[in-house]
C-alpha cells in the first residue's frame, strides 16, 4: 500500500522505520515543573481557564518528579475518583466503557463481531497502519433499549492520556439505544509522537442513535510552521439499521495536519447522518477535512454542514463525498460549506464530490466564502471591543451552527477555544 | 466638549477635510448639513478612528483627551459613539450578545463591573420599551436581514444601552417615515443632559424640528463655510448650498 496522495497537504516524507510499534514511546525527559514549561502554552492554559493541577500534567510535566509530586498526586487523585464513580453508574446501566485492550480481554465476542467491519483492515495506508499496530483505545458497547446515564468522554479515562499514536475506537450502539461520545480536549496537549493515525469505528443497529463529537486541538507547531503533529485519523460509522443516527461533531483547532473524513454509511431504511464541523488552521497549519456519506438505504437522509475558517499563511480544504446508490430511492442529502478566510495570505477550497445512482434520490449543495471585513471590525471596536473579541465574536457568529450541536459544557469550551486559536491572526 | 482645530484629513492621495474647526460644548447638539461628498461622513470616521483615514494635520481633543492618538475601542470607552450611515450586519451574532459585549466592554474600560445577561436583558427590555420596539430585536442577529429603517433604529437602540458622552449620527434620519424618524429623535433627546453632546450628520431640516439643535454647521469642500443658529437650516432648506458654496470658493 501507498500513502495518499490526493489530500492538499504537504509535508516530508514520514520515516516508518523511525516510529515505536509494539511498545509504548520511550519517555523523553518531560519539564519537571511548570516553571520549565513553555510560558505560551501556560498562557494558553490560563485563558482556557483549565486549573493549575491540570495544566501541568497536560503539559507533560512528569508526576514523579520530585518537585511537583503533590500536584500530580492531586490531579491523578481527583480522576480516579472521578473515574469511579462514574463507572459504577455505568454499570447498573449496563453500558460497558472500557479500554479496548480490557475488552478485547474481557469480552471478545463483541470485539470479535464488530472490530474491523466498518473500516477493514485494507481500508486505507493509515487505517492498515494502525490495524497492524494498535496497542490501545475506546471500547463502547450500549445494549438494547439503553439510554447511557451520562456523556462518555475519554478526558475522565486516565489511561487515555497516553494511548499514544494509534488509537482505536469501536462504539456499538443496540437496537433502541442511545450515546453521546466526546473525545479529546480543548487542552492544548504536549506530544512526542509526531504521528497519529487513529480509526474510529461505530455501528448503530435498528434505531439507535451515536452522537461523537471531537475537540482536538493537538499541538499545531510554532508559528513558523516547525513541529506539530500529523493527525491522520480514519473516523467511519455504520448506520446498519433502520431510522438509525450517527451524527459527527467536530471542532478542529490543533495538529500541523488535518486528515480526516468522518464518515457515515446509510444502510438501514430511514437512517440519518450528519456531519458538524468546525475546522480552523492558522499560521502554518494545513486540513483537508470533511465527510463521506454513503446512502445505500431507502429514504436515508444526510446533513453537512462545514465551516472552515483560515488565517496567517494556512490552508484549509473541505473535500466531501455525497454517493447515492442505485437502492436509495428517496434519499436526500443538504450540504453548506463556508468558508472564512482572515488576512490574504491564507486558502480555502471546496472540494465537494457528488454522485448520484438513483433518480428519485435529491442532493443540495450550498457553498459560500468570505472574509472578515473590515468595516465588521470597526463596527464591533467603535462599540467597544477589542480587535481580538472582536474576530472571536464574528467566528463564533459564523460557526454557530455547528456550535449549537455540541454538548453545552463543551460548547462553551470550544467557544473560547476559537478565540484563542486565531489570536493575533488579524492587523 | 469636542474641540476640533484645523483638522485635515485624506483617504488615499486625496484631501477630503481641509481644515475643520468646531467646538461642540457638553450639553449641546450640532447639526452638520451640507451637500454630498463634503466630508461629513469623513469627519465622523476620522473622530471614530476609522484606519482608512489618514489625518494628516490639526487636533480632535474631547473632554481635554485627544481622540486622534487612542485606539476606536479607547473611543468608545471614552464615551464617543457612531451611529452608522449604513449599519454592518454580523451573521450569527446575536444582538443581545453582542450589545452585552459591548457595554461590558466599556464598564471593565471605567473599572465598573460587567453585567450578567439577567441584569442585561432587565436593561435592554427597557431601552426597548421606550423606543417603541419589539423585544425580538435583541434576539435577532446584528442587522442581518433587517429593514433599512429597523437598521437605523438599531443603532438608536445601541446608542440608547451603551449611553455615550459623545454620539455621532451619520444620516440616521435618511430613508426613514416620519415615525421612524420621531423614534430617532427621541432617543437623542432622551439622552440630553450636561454631559452629553452629539453631532447630527443630516441632509434633511426634518430631522431637527424634533431634535432641535443649538447650532447648525455648514460643510462644503472639506471646510466649515458657515455656522449659525436652528434658523440657518430652514434657510438652506428654501435656498440650497449653491449660494453658500459659491461665496467659499
Amino acid at each position: 500500500m501507498e500513502e495518499p496522495q490526493w489530500a492538499r497537504v504537504d509535508h516530508p516524507p514520514i520515516d516508518y522505520q523511525d516510529l515505536h510499534y509494539y511498545a509504548a514511546p520511550k519517555r523523553k525527559a518531560g519539564p519537571r515543573s511548570l516553571e520549565e514549561v513553555d510560558p505560551e502554552l501556560l498562557k494558553m492554559y490560563e485563558k482556557l481557564g483549565i486549573p493549575l493541577k491540570e495544566r501541568a500534567i497536560l503539559a507533560g510535566v512528569d508526576p514523579d518528579t520530585v518537585e511537583n509530586t503533590q500536584v500530580a498526586v492531586d490531579a491523578v487523585f481527583d480522576s480516579v475518583s472521578v473515574a469511579t464513580t462514574f463507572q459504577e453508574t455505568l454499570r447498573k446501566a449496563g453500558v460497558i466503557f472500557c479500554p479496548i485492550s480490557e475488552a478485547v480481554r474481557e469480552h471478545p465476542n463483541l470485539v470479535r463481531q464488530y472490530l474491523g467491519t466498518v473500516v477493514p483492515t485494507g481500508d486505507n495506508f493509515f487505517a492498515a497502519l494502525n490495524s497492524a499496530v494498535f496497542t490501545d483505545g475506546s471500547f463502547v458497547f450500549i445494549p438494547k433499549g439503553v439510554r447511557c446515564p451520562m456523556e462518555l468522554s475519554t478526558y475522565f479515562r486516565i489511561n487515555a492520556r497516553n494511548t499514544g499514536q494509534f488509537e482505536r475506537t469501536l462504539i456499538i450502539a443496540e437496537e433502541g439505544s442511545h450515546v453521546s461520545y466526546l473525545e479529546g480536549c480543548t487542552a492544548p496537549q504536549r506530544d512526542e509522537n509526531q504521528l497519529h493515525a487513529a480509526v474510529v469505528e461505530l455501528v448503530a443497529l435498528d434505531d439507535a442513535q451515536i452522537k461523537y463529537s471531537t475537540v482536538q486541538n493537538w499541538y499545531p507547531g510554532d508559528a513558523n510552521g516547525k513541529g506539530g503533529i500529523y493527525n491522520f485519523v480514519t473516523k467511519r460509522g455504520a448506520c446498519r439499521g433502520a431510522r438509525s443516527k450517527i451524527s459527527w461533531t467536530q471542532v478542529e483547532t490543533g495538529s500541523a495536519i488535518t486528515w480526516k473524513y468522518p464518515s457515515c454509511v446509510l444502510l438501514g431504511e430511514d437512517s440519518v447522518g450528519e456531519f458538524y464541523s468546525v475546522a480552523v488552521t492558522n499560521n502554518h497549519q494545513q486540513a483537508d477535512t470533511g465527510t463521506k456519506m454513503i446512502h445505500v438505504g431507502k429514504g436515508s437522509r444526510s446533513t453537512i454542514i462545514s465551516k472552515g475558517i483560515s488565517a496567517g499563511q494556512s490552508n484549509n480544504t473541505y473535500r466531501g463525498l455525497v454517493r447515492m446508490l442505485p437502492s436509495a430511492s428517496n434519499a436526500r442529502n443538504f450540504t453548506q460549506c463556508d468558508s472564512l478566510l482572515i488576512g490574504d495570505r491564507c486558502g480555502a477550497h471546496t472540494v465537494p464530490y457528488i454522485e448520484s445512482r438513483n433518480p428519485t434520490a435529491k442532493v443540495e449543495h450550498e457553498a459560500t466564502t468570505s472574509k472578515i471585513a473590515d468595516d465588521q471590525l470597526f463596527y464591533c471596536r467603535q462599540r467597544g471591543l477589542s480587535e481580538e473579541d472582536a474576530v472571536g465574536l464574528i467566528v463564533n457568529g459564523f460557526c454557530k451552527d455547528v456550535l449549537k450541536e455540541l454538548p453545552m459544557e463543551f460548547a462553551v469550551e470550544a467557544q473560547k477555544l476559537l478565540a484563542v486559536s486565531l489570536e493575533g491572526s488579524v492587523g | 466638549m469636542l474641540e476640533i482645530r484645523e483638522l485635515a484629513a485624506s483617504i488615499g492621495d486625496k484631501p477630503i477635510l481641509k481644515g475643520i474647526d468646531l467646538t461642540v460644548p457638553d450639553g449641546e447638539v450640532h447639526a452638520i448639513m451640507g451637500p454630498n461628498g463634503s466630508g461629513k461622513s469623513t469627519l465622523g470616521y476620522v473622530l471614530s478612528g476609522r484606519d482608512e483615514y489618514a489625518v494628516t494635520g490639526g487636533s480632535a481633543t474631547f473632554n481635554g483627551v485627544d481622540l486622534l492618538d487612542m485606539e476606536p475601542e479607547q473611543r468608545a470607552a471614552a464615551g464617543v459613539f457612531l451611529a452608522f450611515q449604513a449599519p454592518i450586519e454580523l451573521p450569527g451574532v446575536n444582538n443581545a450578545n453582542f450589545l452585552r459585549t459591548a457595554l461590558n466592554a466599556i464598564r471593565r474600560a471605567h473599572g465598573e463591573s460587567e453585567l450578567d445577561a439577567v441584569q442585561f436583558l432587565k436593561m435592554a427590555r427597557v431601552a426597548t420599551k421606550q423606543l417603541a420596539m419589539p423585544d425580538d430585536m435583541l434576539k435577532r442577529n446584528v442587522n442581518v436581514g433587517f429593514s433599512g429603517g429597523e437598521k437605523k433604529r438599531n443603532e438608536v437602540l445601541q446608542m440608547a444601552i451603551l449611553r455615550p458622552k459623545l454620539a455621532i449620527l451619520d444620516e440616521t434620519d435618511s430613508g426613514l417615515d416620519i415615525d421612524a424618524l420621531k423614534i430617532v429623535a427621541d432617543g437623542v433627546n432622551a439622552l440630553r443632559g450636561p454631559a452629553f453632546s452629539a453631532l447630527v450628520i443630516t441632509h434633511h431640516q426634518r430631522l431637527l424640528d424634533h431634535l432641535i439643535p443649538n447650532r447648525v454647521h455648514v460643510l462644503a469642500h472639506g471646510r466649515i463655510v458657515r455656522s449659525g443658529g436652528p434658523e440657518l437650516a430652514k434657510e438652506l432648506e428654501k435656498s440650497g448650498y449653491a449660494g453658500l458654496i459659491a461665496e467659499a470658493a
